[in-house]
């Protein structure tokens, strides 16, 4: 009978948290079925209205912003080619820079990768104007190249795989050479798939790193041609019901990723015990 | 030259441990040597130059008439058995074994005969579509096996490759792996510090201390004939007996008894060595053993004692003699069976 108490009892807390969580989320999703004038005059809605499909394909389609030049599926798109883009170069980058750092004979490896991992105290805030002003330089303002970039160096995916790599007994590499391996081999047919569950984790959190990014689109893009979905968050104007059909979809992406990534991580882990 | 030479090779690790010295020894093509020593003694180290898995200090590596010291291990052709396997965990049996055929760029048809050929033989057909972690430890033996075999490489190298397994899983993958090396003929390299396992596996055996080959021969000769006091003890099971004594005048003095006549004239401090199994009982023998413990092992009986000086000493008689514990045993000698060693050197002398 305690037993049953206490059980209850934690599932009404869990049950409270998950409300704490969703209500809010469920309430901006059914307002933004109705009509601004529904919403203006009786509040926030907890039921599903009728104008689901007005509200989000006009959303998706008007022509916005200041010089009402971008719409959001444009906004959407340059969103998923900058976090695809920075998850994909920083997963890159950071398996080949741990790759060299515990395979390859460097001097004072260990020196220098701590000096790639004291950037994780350095905000990208803080180093915001030099990056800029490279960027100037090379002429790469209003680029998806500049967008993607200048943040795409993750030193904690380089610490993750450089941790992960180590742990990698030295036979295997061993092993691996007496069959024929060459360096490249062994990083392709060994080390890539022993760290495909890290990878992936890897993936979904720059992924999203890259698309929740605000303050530097903000600077490096001067045209709305390249306006991201969380710029557009912020510079959204327009009726209420509109904003609340943005601020839903704009969270479908990073939801997306995770489910679509997940089965794979999930796969990844169990094949491996 | 021999198929595989070792010239004065050397080696000393960066943080200036020296485990190998000069160290020079052929093998012949279809050999099967064995390393032996104790833990640390350099016999890993010896063979992983030979696979190029370090790089050689000083001193020359020949490989089938090639000089391999700046050879690629990937290119030196040689197969490696590791104690832990190293099996690749991501792939599955067959790719294990295929994994370096597909590195020398051969047909898919051609690896598939390979690996089904080399399969059948280790018996592990069944499990080629398993990942390394759902076999037993036999099992991945086999794999690791099955993976040197299927390239046909110049000279196999076997690092402690049994001492995961069980005592009685290892007798018997220690028979399988000399049959299959005859059956294949493949030159190999055996490293273990167990002398058992040498003694059995071995065409000839390098018997290494200190980064040193003590002696280098066939296990009979090296058990027949040990040329120092460390290959004396080493070879042997129960070890060797050692006793103090002096030489001169070719007799020798030790606590309680004189032998005569010996064979030497080296004069001094010596270590004699008697092998438990080289005694007998006679009336008024030589030796006086008053008996501690008794193992009995079925064929043989161990009779574990002392002596007059209290020293520790150990008997081997047949299975079918009855021996009372505390009982005196007198002992002589078989055959003049019995090893004299410098004190100092622990050079043989007789
Ligand atoms: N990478 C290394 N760096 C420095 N010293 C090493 C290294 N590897 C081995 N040694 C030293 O070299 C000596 C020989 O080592 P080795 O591994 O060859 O011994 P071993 O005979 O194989 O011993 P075991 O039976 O325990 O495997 C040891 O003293 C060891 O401490
Ligand atoms: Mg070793």
């Amino acid at each position: 009978m305690t037993r049953f108490i206490t059980s209850s009892f934690s599932h009404l807390i869990l049950f409270i948290g998950i409300l704490i969580m969703v209500v809010p989320v469920w309430m901006i999703f059914a307002s933004s079925t109705h009509t601004s004038s529904m919403i203006n005059m009786n509040g926030l809605q907890m039921f599903l209205g009728d104008s689901f499909y007005e509200n989000y394909l006009r959303v998706l389609l008007y022509q916005g912003g200041f010089f009402k030049e971008i719409t959001a599926l444009k906004m959407f798109f340059n969103s998923f080619i900058m976090a695809t883009g920075v998850a994909i170069l920083s997963v890159v980058t950071s398996l080949m820079a741990a790759y060299a750092l515990v395979y390859y004979r460097i001097k004072h490896a260990t020196l220098l990768f701590w000096i790639i991992f004291i950037t994780i105290l350095v905000p990208l805030e803080l180093r915001i104007f030099p990056t800029y002003s490279v960027m100037a330089e090379l002429n790469l303002v209003n680029s998806y190249f500049g967008l993607i970039v200048p943040i795409s160096a993750s030193a904690i995916a380089t610490l993750f795989f450089r941790q992960f790599y180590k742990t990698v007994p030295d036979e295997l590499l061993e092993s691996a050479k007496l069959d024929g391996a060459n360096t490249w081999r062994f990083f392709v047919d060994f080390l890539i798939p022993l760290s495909k569950t890290m990878i992936v984790a890897m993936l979904i959190f720059m992924f999203v790193f890259g698309y929740n990014q605000y303050l530097w689109p903000l600077l490096v893009t001067t045209s709305e041609q390249y306006w991201t979905v969380v710029m557009g968050l912020k510079m959204m104007s327009g009726s209420i019901v509109h904003r609340f059909a943005f601020v839903m979809m704009s969270m479908v992406p990073p939801i997306l990723i995770i489910i679509v990534l997940q089965k794979h991580f999930i796969k990844g882990v169990f094949q491996d015990k | 030259m021999s198929f595989l030479d070792l010239k004065n090779v050397t080696k000393i690790y960066p943080n200036g441990t020296k485990a190998v010295h000069e160290t020079s020894l052929s093998v012949d093509e279809g050999e099967f040597m064995v390393f032996v020593g104790p833990s640390g003694c350099g016999k890993s180290t010896l063979l992983r130059m030979v696979a190029g898995l370090e790089d050689i200090t000083e001193g020359d590596i020949n490989l089938d008439g090639k000089l391999m010291n700046e050879v690629d291990p990937s290119e030196r052709d040689v197969a490696m058995v590791f104690q832990n396997y190293a099996l690749y965990p991501h792939m599955n049996v067959y790719n294990n074994l295929a994994y370096g055929l597909k590195n020398r760029g051969i047909d898919k048809q051609t690896i598939e005969q390979k690996v089904n050929d080399a399969a059948k033989l280790l018996q592990i057909s069944d499990y080629l579509q398993r990942k390394p972690s759902m076999l037993s430890g036999g099992q991945r033996q086999r794999v690791a096996m099955g993976r040197a075999i299927v390239r046909n490489p110049k000279i196999f190298l076997f690092d402690e490759p049994l001492s995961n397994l069980d005592a009685k899983l290892r007798i018997q993958m220690r028979l399988e792996i000399k049959k299959l090396q005859q059956k294949v003929g493949v030159t190999s390299i055996f490293v273990t510090h167990d002398q058992v396992e040498a003694m059995t596996l071995a065409d000839r055996l390098a018997v290494i201390n200190n980064g040193i080959i003590e002696q280098l021969g066939t296990p009979i000769e090296i058990y027949d004939n040990p040329k120092s006091l460390f290959v004396a003890g080493f070879i042997g099971s129960p070890q060797m007996n050692f006793l103090d004594g002096n030489l001169k005048n070719k007799t020798l003095s030790a606590e309680g008894f004189e032998i005569k006549d010996i064979n030497s004239d080296h004069e001094g401090e010596v270590t004699l060595g008697i092998r438990p199994e080289h005694l007998s009982q006679t009336e008024n023998g030589l030796i006086n053993l008053k008996v501690d413990l008794v193992e009995q092992l079925g064929s043989d009986n161990l009779v574990y004692g002392q002596l007059k000086d209290k020293k520790d000493f150990c008997y081997r008689c047949p299975g079918n003699q009855t021996i009372e514990k505390n009982s005196n045993l007198s002992l002589n000698i078989d055959n003049n069976k019995y090893y004299i060693f410098d004190k100092s050197t622990g050079k043989r002398v007789n």
